[in-house]
């Protein structure tokens, strides 16, 4: 069995403390549900000396309903946004997209915040060190070859974290504590399209809060992955719409699993003011396959992961416009 | 133990144990499924994929699933920790351990104290929880040998008899 690297743990009970107790660099970790970090730390993704345990901390920990909207502290788990009326009812996507990660035994432990920090992902980073030093590593850990591009200088590995969409098309912004700032930006702003440094997060910033606006639009979330739980996304989509008199007059999609950052779909403006219909669902479909960019990260192939993001979209569009539910491929 | 840390990283924590509490000095890196196995000997609770994939290793902590390979054993610290092990009583077997023998959802076992597990943590949520339910619940852990069918049937059979 591969062992996990010594570290300490230390178990601050505010964000100051938790920040003034990182060490910079990679010699720290924050740490709340471990679910995805303990897996990575065992295959010898990292090697921390502290690890800082967010769970008592108090102010991470609540649900509040403020001017309207939701206040969701960074470390309340996946099993309590999915437990929560107020979330369930007016956020639906956001439930879905909590219940769509792992198993029940993830959920208890995983958090909203290390969701949205998740590492990216890919066949040739997620496994075991011995393979991965077989293969001379890879551009994103310790390696000078991307696998899945190798002419290429650029990471490839997917943002895989199920919430992001969601909240994407929520509107959602989050709070970012540092050693001498708070800063509240667009969710979108937290990413960057590079799998090897896809958190746009120095090492002792720390996500504190999500912020969800009030009104929602009717949203929806859905995955293809390959098996029924625990897999990350081969594609995730969440789409927002509204519709009058069976014409869009709001519309947001966007993405997960596809490309290092998860990210709002451009260009929706144009699908605006139109008949939601046969012809409007095929613009949209092909205004995702444009913008995703699956790459072979997954052990399905990249252009599968295209069209089925691309038919999650167009299937969600068609429930939210309350069109009878089309064919294509299964999710 | 195959490791050495230094003495700062080595504390004793405090947690209960199937009804028991517990001392034990534990390294911060120590993980929940190696301390059950190794330092207490209960090694009902099996180690399987050894990356949150399979759900042998589901316990439940304060009554909630977990899977004890993704978790550190101090994070049980004041917790209340059980095991397949914790399940009978004075000799006799659960409820679900009963239906499980009964409705022959054992082949090879090893996944046994896991879905066990997982199902005890959904009767106690839900006593009465349908077929729709018990898939949701056991969707984590694997079988390889029964086709999943005899596992459901036995939940089922547990839920109808009375705790």
């Amino acid at each position: 069995m591969e062992v996990l690297p010594r570290f300490e743990v230390v178990r601050p009970s505010t964000v100051a403390a938790a920040i003034a107790a990182h060490q910079g660099g990679q010699a720290s970790r924050f740490v709340a549900g471990g679910t995805d970090l303990m897996v990575n730390l065992r295959h010898g993704l990292g090697t921390p000396e502290r690890l800082i345990d967010l769970r008592h901390i108090p102010a991470l920990c609540t649900i509040a309903t403020e001017n309207g909207g939701m206040t969701i502290g960074a470390a309340v788990t996946l099993a309590e946004i999915l437990a929560h009326p107020e979330i369930r009812h007016r956020y639906p996507a956001l439930a879905t997209a909590a219940g769509a990660v792992g198993a029940p035994a993830h959920r208890e432990a995983a958090t909203i915040g290390g969701n949205l920090c998740l590492d990216t992902r890919c066949v040739f980073y997620n496994r075991s060190a011995w393979a991965r030093e077989a293969n001379g590593f890879c551009l994103k850990h310790r390696g000078e070859t991307c696998h899945v591009a190798p002419t290429g200088q650029r990471c490839h590995a997917a943002f895989s974290g199920d919430l992001a969409p969601a909240l994407l098309v929520y509107g959602a912004t989050i709070e970012i504590a540092g050693e001498a700032s708070l800063r509240r930006v667009p969710l979108s702003d937290l990413y960057a399209e590079d799998g090897a440094a896809h958190l746009r997060l120095a090492p002792n910033e720390l996500l504190t809060r999500i912020y969800l606006p009030p009104d929602p639009w009717p949203a929806l979330y859905a995955k293809a992955r390959a098996r029924g739980a625990i897999d990350f996304p081969l594609a995730g989509v969440a789409v927002a719409l509204r519709a009058e008199a069976g014409e869009v007059v709001g519309l947001r999609a966007a993405l997960t699993g596809t490309n290092p950052r998860p990210f709002l779909l451009a260009g929706v403006e144009a699908l605006h003011g139109e008949r939601l219909d046969e012809s409007w669902l095929d613009r949209l479909g092909k205004l995702v396959q444009k913008q995703v960019s699956p790459m072979r990260t997954t052990l399905l192939a990249a252009q599968y992961r295209r069209r089925v993001a691309s038919a999650l979209a167009r299937r969600l569009a068609a429930a939210l416009g309350g069109m009878t539910a089309e064919g294509g491929a299964a999710a | 133990m195959q490791r050495d840390p230094p003495s700062s990283q080595v504390k004793i924590r405090r947690f209960r144990l199937n009804g028991r509490m517990r001392d034990v000095l534990v390294a911060d890196s120590t993980l929940l499924v190696e301390t059950l196995r190794e330092t207490f000997g209960l090694t009902g609770t099996k180690q399987g994929c050894d990356g949150g994939e399979c759900g042998a290793c589901t316990v439940l902590i304060d009554g909630k699933p977990r899977l004890a390979c993704l978790t550190r054993t101090e994070e049980c610290e004041g917790r209340d920790v059980e095991t397949i092990e914790g399940l009978a009583k004075n000799g006799r077997m659960s409820r679900l351990q009963r239906a499980f023998h009964e409705r022959l959802g054992t082949q090879c076992g090893y996944c046994t104290p896991g879905m066990i597990m997982a199902a005890e943590g959904l009767l106690r949520r839900n006593p009465m929880p349908d077929a729709a339910a018990i898939r949701a619940a056991l969707a984590g852990n694997l079988c390889r040998c029964t086709g999943y069918v005899k596992i459901i049937e036995a939940v089922e059979e547990a839920a109808r008899q009375a705790p």
